[in-house]
């Protein structure tokens, strides 16, 4: 009995606060969405629970705001940016983790320092390029943006994974009569495939996350992403629309949740073997 | 570190064949690296250095401005208040919820290192805050935080723990500073936790099975093996999330921008504020260059200590 009742206070009693406070905001996104304009501001009732739960805010949001618009927007450039930087990722992965040649460490440290030159940084000075390039209120400005942030990441994930791989599986393929582009697409490609994932998993949601560049560069309201859509169209001046703030906030959520819940093994391995590895 | 390592293995090989191996390999790697090369240079590298030279000019978007010397940096340090106090409050915001993330990822670390049920969801569950859209989720913390209907006031107003109504979060400069740290700390942790408790997990078991046959207790388990052990870890973190939350946008932006009386900016917000309805990018480049060289110094000084022999 003792034994049990100090695993609740060291381990289980710990655990529940913690997934209480991760779980709480998400849970009072949810709850705001479903309640009426009445209920919404009305403290005498409990406001941790709905009592008539509503659909009003979810109509708005579908009929009344473009926000269907910012969710296919923000799918294209998740996906194409997240395309293009695992494209050359891939490839400066394997050059970087599996080849010999002057200069490797170098670029390999200079993406590294990449580090150092976040978004915040850089989105003045981006926004005078966006501009002569004519690339306003137009997808390809992120799309063309997103991987600065995304091909350091993953690069750098992938130079470990490559540098797993055993040089003997390619050096026997080379011996029996490969080339090195052959070498590199049959072998050291398809078994860095599980690395790939994850670098592909995490340049997909830090692309559907971003919020500073699409602030700048989308101001039409047609060409918005979700984040930036939601915070400049749904708060006007000092008044916040919250029930239909909260109910986009949530959709808004769900599919980088669900891409997370079915492959969280990925993004562990993703996030850790930078860490771990480093 | 890899060069020292490659030069070891290749001291067996003969050095032509070596040279040999370099000269086959160098173009193919060259190709390799062209399209990033290419991104990075196009959209990061030349950015980074026209950036260098607005914050020296009076450019705005429709006028490109002409070069007015360190007449920028001159007004914002001797001039512009608010730059100094969202300096200090980078800082600020950085130390504190530097301190929280570590000390509460690490501990979430150990206690996920346990064994208890439902541990596979309970891992998946606490890592949500650091994959949900930080500003969807900075969004129902500024509900949670409301002036008049503050769910949080409401809890702590029935759990005795304040006197009702509870505090106006976003009317003084300490208690908004206080919001906009825990949101971070909040957001911030599990990525500590997840990272230590893979480090965790390498540790080999038998180092403590060995020191507990010495008789070594909970407390010195922990100091001697476990830190030790963990500390390139720690260190990795640290850095990654050290130049995140100094160049954090997302959360001062959406939770305060500012308020009460710009007392909550921190550089991020304070460059836009600038460059975007102030209009004046080369005074908005300036602002957030000052970023650059102080990330410099702390990368340095991580990287020294993770390269120190142990």
């Amino acid at each position: 009995m003792d034994r049990l009742a100090g695993r609740w206070i060291r381990i289980y009693i710990p655990i529940l606060l913690f997934i209480l406070i991760t779980l709480f905001p998400f849970y009072w996104m949810t709850v705001t969405s479903f309640k009426s304009a009445s209920e919404l501001f009305d403290f005498n009732q409990s406001p941790l629970f709905v009592a008539a739960p509503t659909l009003e805010w979810y109509k708005i949001l579908f009929f009344q705001t473009n926000f269907w618009h910012w969710t296919v927007n923000t799918t294209i450039v998740a996906v194409v940016s997240t395309s293009i930087s695992l494209f050359c990722s891939v490839l400066a992965g394997y050059a970087l983790g599996r080849l010999r040649f002057r200069g490797a460490d170098a670029i390999g440290w200079g993406i590294f320092i990449t580090y150092l030159v976040p978004p915040t940084l850089l989105f003045l000075p981006l926004a005078f390029v966006i501009r002569d390039l004519h690339l306003f209120n137009n997808l390809w400005a992120l799309i063309l943006t997103y991987p600065t942030f995304l091909i350091p990441f993953c690069t750098w994930l992938l130079i470990g994974y490559f540098k797993g791989i055993p040089r003997e599986l390619e050096e026997s393929a080379l011996v029996d009569g490969a080339s090195r582009w052959q070498a590199m697409m049959r072998i050291a490609i398809p078994l860095a495939l599980p690395g790939i994932l994850s670098a592909g998993m995490f340049a997909f949601t830090l692309s559907w996350n971003e919020f500073l560049y699409s602030l700048i560069f989308m101001n039409d309201s047609l060409s918005k992403t979700i984040p930036v859509g939601v915070t400049t169209e749904f708060i006007k001046g000092d008044e916040f629309y919250w029930g239909v703030l909260m109910a986009a906030a949530l959709l808004g959520s769900i599919p980088v949740a669900l891409l997370y819940s079915f492959f969280v093994d990925y993004f562990v391995a993703g996030m850790t073997a930078g860490a771990v590895k480093g | 570190m890899s060069t020292a390592t490659r030069r070891v293995s290749g001291a067996g090989v003969s050095r032509p064949l070596h040279l040999r191996l370099i000269e086959r390999e160098a173009p193919m790697g060259y190709i390799l690296l062209l399209p990033t090369l290419l991104v990075l240079g196009t959209f990061l590298a030349w950015p980074f250095l026209f950036g260098l030279w607005l914050s020296v000019t009076s450019a705005e978007l429709s006028d490109p401005g002409h070069f007015i010397g360190f007449g920028n940096y001159n007004f914002e340090f001797k001039i512009d208040h608010p730059f100094w106090t969202s300096f200090w409050n980078t800082f600020l915001y950085t130390g504190v919820t530097t301190v929280f993330k570590f000390t509460l990822g690490l501990s979430m670390a150990l206690l996920l290192n346990q064994i208890f049920p439902l541990q596979r969801f309970v891992r998946a569950a606490l890592l949500l805050p650091w994959i949900i859209p930080t500003v969807l989720s900075t969004l129902a913390w500024k509900w949670m935080f409301d002036p008049t209907f503050s769910v949080v006031n409401w809890v702590a107003v029935h759990l005795h723990l304040v006197a009702a109504p509870g505090p106006n979060w976003f009317g003084g400069t300490s208690t908004a500073m206080a919001a906009l740290m825990i949101v971070n700390t909040w957001r911030g942790m599990p990525f500590y936790g997840i990272a230590f408790l893979a480090g965790l997990q390498t540790i080999p078991l038998d180092l403590y099975e060995a020191a507990r046959v010495d008789g070594a207790n909970r407390w010195q388990q922990f100091l001697h093996i476990t830190l030790p052990l963990l500390r390139p870890v720690l260190l990795v973190v640290l850095l990654l999330s050290t130049i995140l939350t100094f160049a954090d946008f997302q959360v001062p932006f959406v939770l305060t921008n500012g308020a009460p009386y710009n007392s909550t900016h921190v550089l991020a917000t304070w460059a836009y504020q600038w460059g975007v309805p102030g209009g004046a990018i080369g005074l908005g480049a300036s602002v957030s260059l000052v970023l650059f060289p102080v990330l410099s110094i702390i990368i340095a000084g991580v990287l020294v200590l993770l390269r120190r022999p142990e």
